[in-house]
Order: structure tokens, then C-alpha cells, then sequence
């Protein structure tokens, strides 16, 4: 009797999440609804279902790719070239300099620990004009070069989240293969690295989820009128181009949410953790 | 033992961050804050001035606009959204059925970029607003409330994942206790489950407040600061302008002689996010000391 008691005191709460995510989902049903009606009907049938003389088809999505004087295809390939490649550099690079500062852990170490520290507070818009003048200065303004610009930016939370966990490291298995001689090197790569997975994991899924949504950044840094991201592209269209396609806007919207909906529905268990790693250290 | 060794491997571990920290973050930094204090129109240019940049900054409308503007939206963004998150994830943890797909579905926000969330929303709201004649650039609270509701939809998702961790580490013999000796289902939530959780509150809290300052992209996308107001002096307030935009908006406007404003603006900035920071550093700190 008590079970049943308490099961009924649940539909209320039960009907209020099913609103709920209702609501949640709604939006992006409503990208993907207007990704496939006519530009027209975007802003005057914004919630019909795209049939009879509101559909347009696919021509959304082929108007969208060729869109402009700049092929999307282009920003999607910096955009994964740039995200893979930054988090590639922060993970090893942080990684490495975590285990040194937390090994050595002498006076230089620490100064350089509470600068890194120190990083993480600052506002984007306190360094993004010198950042930008520098970056142009030393060429690091094109997708291959970019990544250096987000290490030493990104280094911060990155070294701080590493050092944290490697200080909770038991040394006895580190010097066990020292003894068993390994030098420094190979005891950070093959002793070190593979303990360290969990926290790259979380780094790595922070570092994916900045730095594939970063809009400001890139479009300081990169020389625009050669590399575009994706949110630079999209910015550019709906800001700058003239007559605004909403509808193929909305095609453009759908195509660079899709990989990111596939990739969070495969690794959700790592992303929320990971993010809550983040937001509780952070 | 080991130590001696890896500490010669100086060049190999913590030189290739340190040259690139240098270059994006510590020079840009030190640079950025010396320039505050000049007028240039670019890095080369510079002409020590002492602190009338920063004069210029306070007399400016459209930064003490931003700033108020920025301040309004945080309080009331922060409020509900805390809220919400809280009032969902009491919700889901209550052994409710499909709990993880309900988490699924309201974290995903999370993962869509601010540029992409402001467009889908001007969208939404455009298409509601167009019944009756107007959109969202038209009117100030159109573009304030519409930036709260977009930012709920972000934002309380994520919230909610830290309340949720909060609430799952409170012992349950706790709650089990209050139970027995006859809590009501509200004097529980109220003084076993609340105070406990004043650690995730504290983060919540924070995290609200940092997110509110600094928040540039949604703001951009959704109203880009419209609509204008013209003053009797003849400037233009973007009425709609959040602080990080307006920095943005003094470096790259029309008037480049502006710029040395614009990052006196950029350092008072930072001192309020940082002092933000700090803060909650303190208020955590002195709950760890408690417990």
C-alpha cells in the first residue's frame, strides 16, 4: 500500500518533466521543421509542420553549402582541424607540464602553477586586442598555426585540472619504475599517460566543447578572408550578407548541430561528468 | 628520489607551454594592461597618457548603461535559473522513472555554441512576435526577456547536473531519519536537503554570476544591441548591449582613437570578474574550514 501511496505522488512531478522536456526539445524541432520551408514562410508559419506550399525540400540545404561567396564545406573542415588539433596540443602539453610542476614542486614550479592559476579568471576581452595584434605579428593567424594561440589561452584550467589529479598519484609506482630504469621520459609516457586518462577524458571534453563553439577567438585571430569556423560563417551570413536566407540559415543551423547531437548522445556519461569537473574546480 | 632528474627536463616538459603561455596570455595581458593607460590606434602607436582613459570610461553613457543592463540581467538570470535547476533536479531525484533520459534532454543545450543559440531563438521569438506586428530588435525588454528565456534554456541543464551530485551526496539515513521522526515531505527539503547542499548552491551561485558578466556570443546573436537610443548629446546607446559587447564594440567601432577606452574598459572588466572570482574562492574555502 505504501508503494502505491508513493507512486501516485509522482505524476504530478512526472507531467511537470514531460512538459519540461517538451519545452526543451521544441527549439531545435523547430530548426529542423524550418530548415526544410521556404525562406518566406520562416517568419510567418514559424510553428507549421513544412508541407504543401511552405516546403521547400532540400533546396535549403543546397542553397545553404553554396551560400554567399565562401562554400560551408570549408568552415566545417577548419572548424574540425582546428578543435582537434588545439585539444591534441593542450592535452599532451598540460599533461606534461602538470606532472613536472607537481614532481619538481620547487619555488619556480609554484610561482608558475599560481600564474597559470591566476589565468583562469582572466576575461576574454581584457587580452583579445593585443592577443590578436600579437598572433598577427608572429603569423600564428591561419588553422594550422591557431592551436598555439588556444595552449596558451586554454593552458590554464587545463594545468590546473591535471595537477590536481596527479598530485593524488601514489610516487611509489613512479619510482618503482625508475629503479626498474626508466628515465623521466618514458616513466611520464608509459607510466604517467595511461593513469592519467580519466582527467584527459574531462580535459579533452571541455577543451572540444570551447573551442568548437568559440566564435570571438577565432575571429580576432584568423585572417578572415581566408578561414572561417562555423560559427563565423554563420555569423557572417546572418549579420553581414545582405537579404538574410533565413531558411537556409536554419539548413546550415540543423547540419552543424546534427554531429554535435551524435557526439553528445555517445559520450554523455563522459560529457556531463566531465563538464561538472570543470564547473566544480573551475 | 625522482625528483632531481625530471627537474633537468625543464625544456622538454614545461618549455613548449610556457613560449606559448607567454604569447597567449601573459604579453597579451601585461601589454593589454600598460595600454589602458595610453591612446593608440594600433599596438605600435602607443602614447603614455596616464589614467584619462579610464576617465573617459566612467563618463561614458554607454558603459554605465552596459554595466547597469549587465548587473539587471545577471540578478534576474541567476534567480530564475538557480530556481528552475533546483526545482528539476529535486524532481529527479525523487526516483522518478526515465530520470536519465530527462537529464539527457535538458543538458543538451550545453553543447550547442552561443552564436547557433542566439540565431534559433531570434528565430522563435521572430516567429511569435510576427503575429502581432513587431520582432525582437524593436523593443528593450523584448531583447532582455528573450535573452533571459534563451539563457534558462541553456543554462539551467547544467545547473541542474550540480545540484543533482549535491543532493545524491547527502546521506540518505539523513533524510531516512527526518522521516522517522515525522519531517513533512517540505520541512525536510527545507532543513535537511537545502542546508546541505549550500556547496553546490555556492558554485551555482558563482558560476551564475561569472556566466552573466561575461556573456558576449547569445548576446551578439540575439539583438546584437538593438534597439538604439539616441541621447540629447548625440550618442548612441545600444540599449540591449551587455558589457562584454560593448568592449568589443569600443575597439572595433567607428572611432579608432576609442581604443585606449576600450581597454581601460577591458581592465575594469577583468577587476570585476576576477574580484567575483575571488570572492567565491573565499566563501568555498571558509565552508571546507566549517565542515
Amino acid at each position: 500500500m505504501k508503494n502505491k501511496k508513493k507512486g501516485a505522488g509522482m505524476i504530478p512531478g512526472l507531467i511537470v518533466l514531460i512538459i519540461a522536456s517538451v519545452a526543451w526539445v521544441l527549439p531545435i524541432l523547430l530548426v529542423f521543421m524550418n530548415s526544410f520551408k521556404k525562406n518566406t514562410f520562416v517568419k510567418t508559419a514559424t510553428f507549421a509542420w513544412p508541407s504543401g506550399e511552405n516546403a521547400a525540400g532540400f533546396d535549403n540545404y543546397i542553397k545553404g553549402v553554396t551560400f554567399g561567396d565562401y562554400p560551408f564545406g570549408k568552415s566545417v573542415m577548419y572548424s574540425v582541424t582546428i578543435t582537434i588539433l588545439a585539444t591534441l596540443l593542450i592535452l599532451l602539453f598540460s599533461s606534461m607540464a602538470a606532472w613536472y610542476i607537481a614532481r619538481v614542486n620547487n619555488k619556480f614550479c609554484k610561482i608558475m602553477y599560481y600564474i597559470f592559476v591566476f589565468s583562469m579568471v582572466v576575461p576574454f576581452q581584457m587580452v583579445m586586442f593585443t592577443l590578436a595584434k600579437t598572433a598577427d605579428t608572429l603569423k600564428l593567424n591561419t588553422p594550422l598555426t591557431i592551436p598555439i594561440i588556444y595552449l596558451g589561452f586554454g593552458a590554464g584550467l587545463a594545468v590546473f585540472m591535471f595537477v590536481g589529479f596527479i598530485k593524488g598519484l601514489p610516487l611509489e609506482i613512479e619510482e618503482a619504475a625508475a629503479i626498474d630504469g626508466c628515465s623521466p621520459i618514458q616513466t611520464f609516457f608509459l607510466v604517467v599517460l595511461p593513469m592519467l586518462k580519466p582527467t584527459m577524458i574531462s580535459v579533452g571534453i571541455l577543451e572540444i566543447m570551447w573551442i568548437w563553439n568559440d566564435y570571438l577567438l577565432p575571429y580576432l585571430v584568423l585572417d578572415r578572408t581566408k578561414y572561417m569556423t562555423i560559427p563565423i560563417h554563420i555569423q557572417y551570413l546572418q549579420g553581414s550578407y545582405g537579404t538574410v536566407d533565413l531558411g537556409a540559415i536554419m539548413a546550415l543551423i540543423t547540419l552543424s548541430i546534427i554531429p554535435v547531437i551524435i557526439f553528445y548522445l555517445t559520450c554523455q556519461k563522459h560529457i556531463i561528468k566531465g563538464v561538472a569537473a570543470g564547473a566544480v574546480k573551475g | 628520489m625522482i625528483t632531481r632528474p625530471i627537474a633537468k627536463l625543464f625544456p622538454v616538459f614545461l618549455l613548449p607551454i610556457t613560449v606559448a603561455f607567454l604569447i597567449g596570455f601573459v604579453y597579451p595581458f601585461l601589454k593589454g594592461f600598460y595600454l589602458s593607460f595610453c591612446t593608440f590606434t594600433t599596438t605600435s602607436d602607443a602614447k603614455f597618457i596616464g589614467i584619462s582613459n579610464y576617465i573617459k570610461a566612467f563618463q561614458d553613457a554607454t558603459f554605465v548603461h552596459a554595466f547597469g543592463y549587465t548587473s539587471l540581467y545577471t540578478v534576474v538570470s541567476l534567480v530564475l535559473v538557480n530556481v528552475l535547476a533546483f526545482f528539476l533536479a529535486f524532481l529527479l531525484t525523487q526516483k522518478i522513472k526515465g530520470t536519465n533520459l530527462f537529464r539527457t534532454v535538458f543538458f543538451m543545450p550545453n553543447l550547442i555554441g552561443g552564436i547557433v543559440l542566439g540565431y534559433i531563438w531570434s528565430m522563435i521569438f521572430d516567429g511569435v512576435l510576427s503575429h502581432y506586428g513587431t520582432n525582437i530588435l524593436l523593443e528593450t525588454k523584448y531583447g532582455f526577456w528573450g535573452l533571459i528565456i534563451l539563457m534558462c534554456w541553456q543554462q539551467i541543464g547544467y545547473m541542474m547536473i550540480i545540484y543533482i551530485a549535491g543532493i545524491q551526496s547527502i546521506p540518505e539515513d539523513m533524510i531516512e531519519a527526518a522521516r522517522i521522526d515525522g519531517a513533512s515531505k517540505m520541512q525536510t527539503l527545507f532543513r535537511i536537503t537545502l542546508p546541505n547542499l549550500m556547496p553546490s548552491v555556492t558554485i551555482c551561485l558563482f558560476l551564475s554570476l561569472t556566466n552573466g558578466f561575461k556573456l558576449f556570443d547569445q548576446n551578439l546573436a540575439l539583438t546584437g544591441g538593438q534597439p538604439f537610443s539616441w541621447q540629447a548629446d548625440g550618442t548612441v546607446v545600444k540599449t540591449t548591449e551587455m558589457l562584454a559587447l560593448n568592449i568589443f564594440n569600443t575597439f572595433y567601432g567607428q572611432s579608432s582613437t576609442a581604443r585606449g577606452v576600450a581597454q581601460a574598459k577591458a581592465v575594469l572588466f577583468f577587476v570585476l570578474v576576477a574580484a567575483i572570482s575571488l570572492i567565491q574562492l573565499s566563501a568555498t574555502k571558509n565552508k571546507e574550514v566549517q565542515q
